[in-house]
């Protein structure tokens, strides 16, 4: 079984690379982009095919490892 | 007082925070390798030095913090003993959850590399009670992700219970901490976390002595 972990800063954390990212679009003639946030991707594979305990162990790894949730949310996307 | 340096992959400024101890505390530390699950009982200030434990993946400190022997320095911190974390350190400490909020890229993207000014925010501290309130010091910094950031409520908890122990001073907030924060303590005081170096700034040699009285402090033999 795989899954996608997506990690991405919460509102109102300064993200200093998305706001780099922003300028150098603009640099590029992109001038209607209003924002960029970056973040992690996580493709991670699983040895089995629960997807109840899929769910259960992909948030437990977000909780204690993937994420730092003081300043990112996580998001679980099982395939 | 017996002191211990937590030694994980990836750090660089450990020899160099072995000789500010040794120098400073007349004995050499004892060094922890990350495997670990006891601390010695007679060890009073446990230092997490500097560098890029695990290369810095996934995030500054992350993956160091989830080590056995920081399991180890949380029960240890539970009863009181010293610990402080410098720089790469303080970013496995804010990891561990033993202090509030998170290190972020520097604001200007850049690796800052040079000599900033303190002001010792909180003289009251275990780290700081061999400087006056107020006083400026000098102390170099070198790193990439020192940008302070904390939610609303933890920095007015930070704040109104005076655990800002240094605050970048005159202009040199080298990385875009909010409210120039540089060091802080937790709600007992027995940890310090700080992204400048004091352990580079210990002796006429390194140009000056400003950061001794850190160790002078937290060793208990502070002249102040």
């Amino acid at each position: 079984m795989k899954a996608r972990i997506t990690v991405t800063l919460k509102n109102g954390v300064l993200d200093p690379q998305g706001k780099a990212i922003e300028g150098a679009l603009g640099t590029l003639g992109f001038e209607n982009v209003g924002g960029v946030r970056q973040g992690k991707i996580f493709d991670v594979e699983l040895a089995h095919d629960d997807k109840a305990k899929a769910e259960t162990d992909l948030q437990a790894m977000c909780e204690a490892l993937l994420a730092n949730t003081v300043i990112e949310n996580y998001a679980i996307e099982i395939r | 007082m017996k002191t211990a340096v937590i030694l994980l992959p990836g750090l660089n400024r450990d020899r160099d925070m072995i000789a500010a101890l040794t120098k400073v505390s007349g004995r050499a530390p004892t060094t922890i390798w990350q495997t670990e699950t006891n601390i010695p009982s007679d060890i009073e200030l446990i230092v997490i030095p500097g560098g890029f434990s695990y290369g810095d993946y996934l995030r500054c400190g992350a993956i160091a913090a989830r080590m056995p022997v920081m399991q180890a320095v949380a029960e240890r911190a539970k009863t009181g003993t010293r610990i402080m974390g410098v720089c790469n350190g303080f970013q496995i400490l804010l990891e561990t959850g033993l202090l509030p909020g998170a290190l972020m890229r520097n604001a200007n993207l850049n690796f800052v590399c040079r000599e900033v000014e303190l002001e010792v925010a909180n003289a009251k501290t275990a780290f700081s009670s061999g400087y006056e309130q107020g006083q400026v010091i000098r102390c170099p910094v070198a790193h990439h992700d020192g940008n302070y950031f904390a939610d609303e409520e933890t920095l007015a908890r930070l704040k109104g219970e005076d655990r800002v122990v240094f605050r970048y001073a005159n202009g040199t907030n080298p990385n875009g901490s909010v409210d120039n924060i540089a060091g802080i303590v937790n709600s007992t005081g027995n940890i310090l976390g700080m992204m400048p170096h004091p352990e580079n700034l210990i002796e006429p040699a390194h140009g000056g002595d400003h950061g001794r009285g850190i160790f002078e402090s937290a060793l208990n033999i502070a002249l102040a």
